[in-house]
């Protein structure tokens, strides 16, 4: 982890890379295996979806809330008033993803800049 | 908006020192933002091996119903299977929808080139952009490479807002707002599965319980 300098920190950083990359692989090779042999429009399927949007949502929040890395040191409010900047957009130009992420991270890194984070 | 999104995520790895030819095998080998961003959060919260992979696992679920359709429509059921299996790692949100979309103007044998060569293409400017994330992350003022870390978490939620479309993504969006925080206080390993496993199943049910109410009352109304 980050505490082991060197080598061994290096070594399992790859190897946190490698063990992602097989959980992704694993549902692409688990599709071909099973492709054309299942049906996808189940309730099971269905709950997987939901549980990766909820996870989803939870590491944004996360990320957001209680941020791990260089962003932890930016104040809580300048990141909930850039969050709500990015959502305005987007809701106001109908829904438009670019417009939302653009104004969010220009509203943060405005913020930022001007020393009120 | 991919290239810009993997810029956002190259610079979120050196942000945690994770050095970027393991940020670029990240995206060649994964090639599924959302597994990549939280694998890079949990190594940065110091989380366990077992811990990334449940977490990444459940993350692109989404891969295996878009394999299962995607697959059959690429490769004749007569060619070597392990064709199929090198190609699905091509498999992607965007790469799927374009082909799925185009694959009725396409001969059969037209199908897999097709595939491959947007979806390499959409692959070599991932790559791009980590490598230009990484770089320009360390060589901006410090606001803007927060920005630039900043934009992980805001690309996200504009994606799920834009999928929010039923009952049951709203109700698994807010739940699970409220409790990845929550439970990532308790329990810092296993706070992002159990937020996926609580909010995804609240709604999961809400899904449902709206859809039965729609089938009640369009009885009502029947009868």
């Amino acid at each position: 982890m980050a505490d082991g300098a060197g080598v061994g920190s290096a070594l399992w950083l790859a190897a946190a890379v490698a063990t992602a990359a097989a959980a992704t692989y694993a549902w692409r090779g688990l599709g071909v295996l099973l492709a054309g042999r299942i049906r996808v429009d189940g309730a099971a399927f269905a709950w997987i979806g939901y549980v990766a949007y909820g996870l989803l949502a939870g590491l944004i929040a996360r990320m957001i809330l209680l941020p791990a890395g260089p962003l932890a040191t930016t104040a809580l409010g300048v990141r909930l008033a850039a969050t709500g900047v990015a959502l305005a957009v987007f809701f106001a130009a109908g829904r438009h993803l670019v417009a939302g992420v653009v104004a969010g991270v220009v509203a943060f890194t405005g913020l930022v800049a001007l020393g009120v984070g | 908006m991919i290239f810009a999104s993997f810029v956002g995520f190259g610079s979120l790895c050196r942000s945690v020192e994770l050095p970027m030819w393991l940020g670029l095998a990240s995206t060649a080998t994964g090639w599924a933002l959302p597994g990549q961003v939280a694998m890079v959060e949990l190594v940065g919260t110091g989380a366990s091996l077992a811990a990334i992979a449940v977490a990444v696992a459940l993350s692109g679920s989404r891969l295996l119903p878009m394999t299962v359709t995607l697959v059959p429509q690429l490769i004749a059921p007569d060619s070597p299977r392990w064709r199929a299996y090198v190609v699905a790692h091509w498999i992607a949100v965007t790469s799927w929808l374009i082909t799925m979309s185009e694959r009725h103007r396409l001969d059969r044998g037209a199908r897999t080139p097709f595939f491959l060569g947007f979806a390499l293409t959409l692959w070599l400017w991932s790559l791009a952009g980590t490598v230009v994330g990484f770089t320009v992350a360390g060589a901006v003022p410090p606001a803007m490479m927060l920005g630039l870390v900043f934009l992980n978490p805001i690309y996200f939620l504009m994606v799920l807002a834009a999928d929010a479309t039923d009952r049951g993504r709203v109700v698994a969006l807010g739940s699970g707002a409220v409790l990845g925080p929550m439970f990532h206080l308790v329990t810092a390993d296993w706070g992002l599965m159990l937020t996926g496993f609580a909010a995804g199943s609240a709604g999961f049910l809400a899904s449902r319980a709206h859809r039965n109410a729609h089938r009640l009352s369009g009885t009502a109304a029947d009868g």
